[in-house]
């Protein structure tokens, strides 16, 4: 578990983080989003001792980073999968990596195994393939066997199984109890990786929930309607005060209204129903509704010719 | 003329061309300046006032290969062919331009060490331009420039890696052409047709060796007229550069 | 519209491209998927002619580009965001490369002020973030204002406004009766903006078709069910149709291998009240990866076969 607590951190005039307070559950995974400049880096490298607080501070299950005494058996991260050298073996470098943190050589073996390297695990880094890179870092975040993991940007320049890969094995740590906190910037991939989201702008807190509450909060909710009696329905449905609006292909939208209700109507007027699908906002609308004002840098929407 | 222009601003809107031609500038003109100012006993000689100009030589090549080679470390070359598919144009533009700089780099290096030469020697008696081997020996070192960028575009083309082409630039000019004139009975047969050597006959030899007066430059050897030495390592930069398109046209880029 | 026919590259021995035969119409986003090493940007390279074809050919609007006379009015590409020289300034990079083609300085603010850089053009372009080298890089491909526009993962590094920003353009570049190609791993955003779809694998077609089509073909569509009269439901269902517990274990069903309408009508001639009956699509991972199973290079399970196609030194991203 992660606590932030009025957590402020200042570059000279600037203010990066901004008396943020928020807490990262274990057993879940944490989507941690931001757009640019919004203190998502600057964050976590607070949780991870490398910057201290202006102000406040951040707890990893109950402890400041500097007061835990292995800090690599608590907390893993994977902040750049190219820090590697490229002519030492995959092998070779968590060896080393496990010595400086008192590990055994056997555990080596084991999270070379779990990320599926022990294959190549005599090859030189340096041929490795971002994705291959990618395990070899999260090989790495593993040694310790840490209750906490922090994934900054994991998918960058995976391909479509390694980005799949990357997904279900964050899962598959958050499943095992661990406290997992990804920070990322693929809101698509984000929707289906997080189960709760902790978003920030200008450095401050914008939102703690869970990424369904996050979406269905700040879209409109609307439920798709398709009849053979769709004239009969929709006229019942506006009596009731929903909105119901027709589209091009004969089918409803309604609004204001859930699903439950619309089923329970159109049972009641013997209407028959070939669909009654609840439509739910995306995470990206949601995001953009509620960061509007926060957003650093706009691009024009300039028009595209001449 | 528009590539030109496109060229141009490419030299100029990095710093390194910048750096490497007043360094050329600076380390041509400076040292001597230093030669000039320690010259007594004699009056100072035109050859005395050039001898440094190989120095600005080597740097000039540094940054003509660097014309290349950034291009490819930096994939910007991947932009250049997609802006210019038939290759060949741009990699002339780019020759014209960087062998043109590197001429009026030369010539203001050889007329600035000269300049300075004649304010600050002791007796500038000889060094007035009164023959036409005179202005060879001043403004000739403009061409051996101009020349020697157009060889190192050249290898720097085929190389593609700056260490590479730098490396082959300076271990060829300052290493191996010396070397080769070790080797028994062969060596200094194979030295005299050695392009930097038969390069400084053109700016240093004299078609009356007994003219050039006594520790006034390097021994200037080869077979060569100075104008058939300059044709020669001229013609040598021309092929590299020729083959370099040759590749660079066929190649990936 | 950029063709494609018998397009094939060797690099030594190995086959990068293999016998490849597509085209990219235009008005139309496509998009060009594939694992890492299936040969996508080897294909991205011969059609701007930076790599030559080992047989085959490829053409944009029926002409080689090496024999386009100046190219980037007709084909814009932004292939790699790090194709820049790190101390030249923005304005200067792009200043280049339009008066390469002939193209006025003006446009060059214009583009500039078209993905937001005008307050940073005469930064330097090595000091920049990855997302705003990728607003360069499209700034770039955007000079001549071309008719052909290649965008290699055009959302690398970008923020989720920025991504908003590309997917909207592209979709206005289309719009505009542009042909827009996009190769990107990052398939639940390409759902989102392409229409149509190229998929190649080992240097092999796959499939070339629409983005619906593909998802269908590849996936079985479904039927989420709510009712509170769900176990009636599930009796009259049972020998007509394949019926699970939904995986959310929140008391919804999932139906296999029939129609909603087939099943509203069983509910509606039955008297059952429905909560909910939602089609539910497969999605384009899913389909990506029961189509590409084969030909995936790297396995985590069988990592020997991890190889890079491409010869060290000239070729920095993975295809």
């Amino acid at each position: 578990m992660i606590e932030a607590i009025g957590l402020t951190k200042r570059y000279g005039k600037t203010v990066a983080v901004d008396d943020l307070s928020f807490t990262v559950e274990p057993g879940r995974v944490t989507g941690f989003l931001g757009p640019n400049g919004a203190g998502k880096s600057t964050t976590m490298r607070m949780i991870l001792g490398l910057d201290r607080p202006s102000a406040g501070k951040v707890l990893i299950d109950g402890q400041s980073y500097a007061q835990l005494d292995r800090p690599l058996r608590t907390v893993g991260a994977l902040l750049d999968a190219k820090w590697v050298h490229p002519n030492r073996s995959a092998k070779a470098h968590l060896l080393w990596l496990a010595k400086s943190n008192g590990l055994s050589a056997k555990r080596v073996d084991e999270v070379l195994d779990l990320v599926g390297l022990t294959k190549v695990a005599k090859r030189r880094a340096g041929g490795f393939s971002l994705g291959m890179s990618q395990r070899l870092g999260i090989a790495g975040a593993l040694l310790g066997d840490p209750k906490v993991l922090l994934f900054d940007e994991p998918v960058n320049g995976l391909d479509p199984e390694g980005i799949l890969w990357i997904r279900q094995f964050m899962q598959g740590l958050a499943a095992d109890g661990r406290t997992v906190l990804v920070s990322s910037h693929l809101l698509s991939e984000m929707a289906v990786t997080a189960q709760d989201l902790v978003v920030i702008g200008r450095g401050k807190l914008i939102s703690q929930s869970s990424t369904t509450e996050f979406v269905e909060r700040s879209t409109e909710n609307t439920v798709r309607v398709r009849s053979p009696h769709a004239d009969k329905l929709g006229a019942m449905l506006a009596d009731k005060g929903f909105t119901v609006r027709e589209d091009e292909d004969g089918s409803l939208t309604v609004s204001g209204a859930v699903s439950d209700e619309i089923g329970d109507i159109a049972a009641a007027g013997g209407v028959v129903l070939h669909e009654l699908s609840p439509q739910r906002g995306s995470l990206e609308q949601a995001f953009m509704q509620l960061t509007g004002d926060s957003v650093e840098y706009h691009a024009e929407l300039a028009e595209t010719g001449k | 003329m528009t590539l030109l222009a496109v060229e141009r601003i490419k030299l100029f809107s990095t710093r390194s061309p910048w750096w490497c031609m007043l360094l050329a500038l600076g380390l041509t003109i400076g040292v001597t300046a230093i030669i000039a100012a320690n010259w007594d006993n004699a009056p100072m000689p035109v050859l005395g006032a050039v001898f440094t100009h190989t120095f600005g030589l080597y740097v000039i090549m540094v940054m003509a290969a660097l014309a290349v080679t950034t291009e490819y470390r930096f994939g910007t070359i991947k932009s250049t062919f997609q802006a210019v598919p038939d290759r060949i144009s741009p990699m002339i533009a780019k020759a014209v331009v960087v062998v043109l700089l590197s001429g009026l780099v030369g010539l203001a290096s050889a007329f600035g060490s000269w300049g300075l030469s004649w304010v600050l020697a002791d007796d500038n008696s000889e060094l007035a331009l009164t023959t036409a081997n005179d202005w060879r020996h001043v403004a000739g070192v403009g061409l051996v420039f101009a020349a020697g960028a157009l060889l190192a575009l050249g290898v720097g083309a085929l190389v593609r890696q700056t260490a590479g082409a730098v490396s082959i630039i300076l271990v060829f000019a300052l290493v191996v052409e010396s070397v080769v004139g070790f080797i028994p009975n062969i060596g200094d047969d194979i030295q005299k047709w050695m392009p930097f050597t038969v390069a400084s006959k053109f700016i240093f030899g004299d078609p009356d060796p007994s003219a050039i007066p006594e520790g006034a430059g390097p021994p200037a050897i080869g077979e060569l007229s100075p104008w058939g030495s300059f044709a020669y390592f001229a013609g040598i930069a021309l092929v590299i550069y020729v083959i370099s398109l040759v590749v660079v046209k066929r190649r990936d880029a | 519209m950029i063709e494609a026919t018998g397009l094939t590259k060797h690099y030594g021995r190995t086959v990068a491209v293999d016998d490849l035969s597509f085209s990219v119409e235009a008005g139309r986003v496509t998009g060009f998927l594939g694992p890492n090493g299936a040969g996508k940007s080897t294909t991205m390279r011969m059609i701007l002619g930076l790599d030559n074809p080992t047989r085959g050919r490829v053409t944009v609007d029926g002409k080689d580009y090496r024999s386009l006379h100046k190219p980037l009015h007709v084909v814009g590409a932004l292939l790699d965001a790090k194709w820049v020289h790190p101390n030249r300034s923005a304005r200067a990079h792009l200043q280049w490369m339009a008066r390469s083609n002939d193209i006025p300085d003006k446009r060059v603010d214009e583009v500039l002020d078209l993905v937001g850089l005008t307050q940073v053009a005469k930064r330097r372009a090595g000091g920049f973030s990855l997302g705003m080298s990728q607003r360069l890089g499209i700034a770039g491909a955007l000079l001549g204002d071309p008719k052909v526009l290649m965008f290699d993962e055009p959302v690398n590094g970008l923020d989720p406004e920025g991504i908003l920003w590309i997917r909207q353009f592209m979709h206005r570049l289309a719009d505009d009766g542009r042909t827009v190609f996009v190769s990107s791993h990052l398939l639940s955003e390409m759902a989102q903006t392409a229409q149509d779809l190229i998929v190649i694998g080992r240097g092999k077609l796959i499939s070339q078709t629409s983005t619906e089509q593909f998802i269908k073909d590849a996936t079985e569509d479904t039927v989420r069910v709510r009712s509170p009269q769900l176990e009636r439901l599930r009796e009259l269902l049972d020998g007509r149709a394949r019926v699970a517990d939904a995986a959310a274990a929140d008391g919804a069903l999932v139906v296999h291998g029939v129609e909603p309408s087939f099943i509203g009508e069983l509910a509606a001639a039955n008297g059952i009240t429905l909560h909910e009956l939602s089609p539910q699509l497969g999605s384009l991972e899913e389909a990506f990866m029961q189509l590409t199973k084969e030909s995936v290079e790297y396995h985590a399970a069988d990592a020997d076969q991890a190889t890079d196609a491409r010869p060290i030194g000239s070729h920095e991203s993975a295809g």
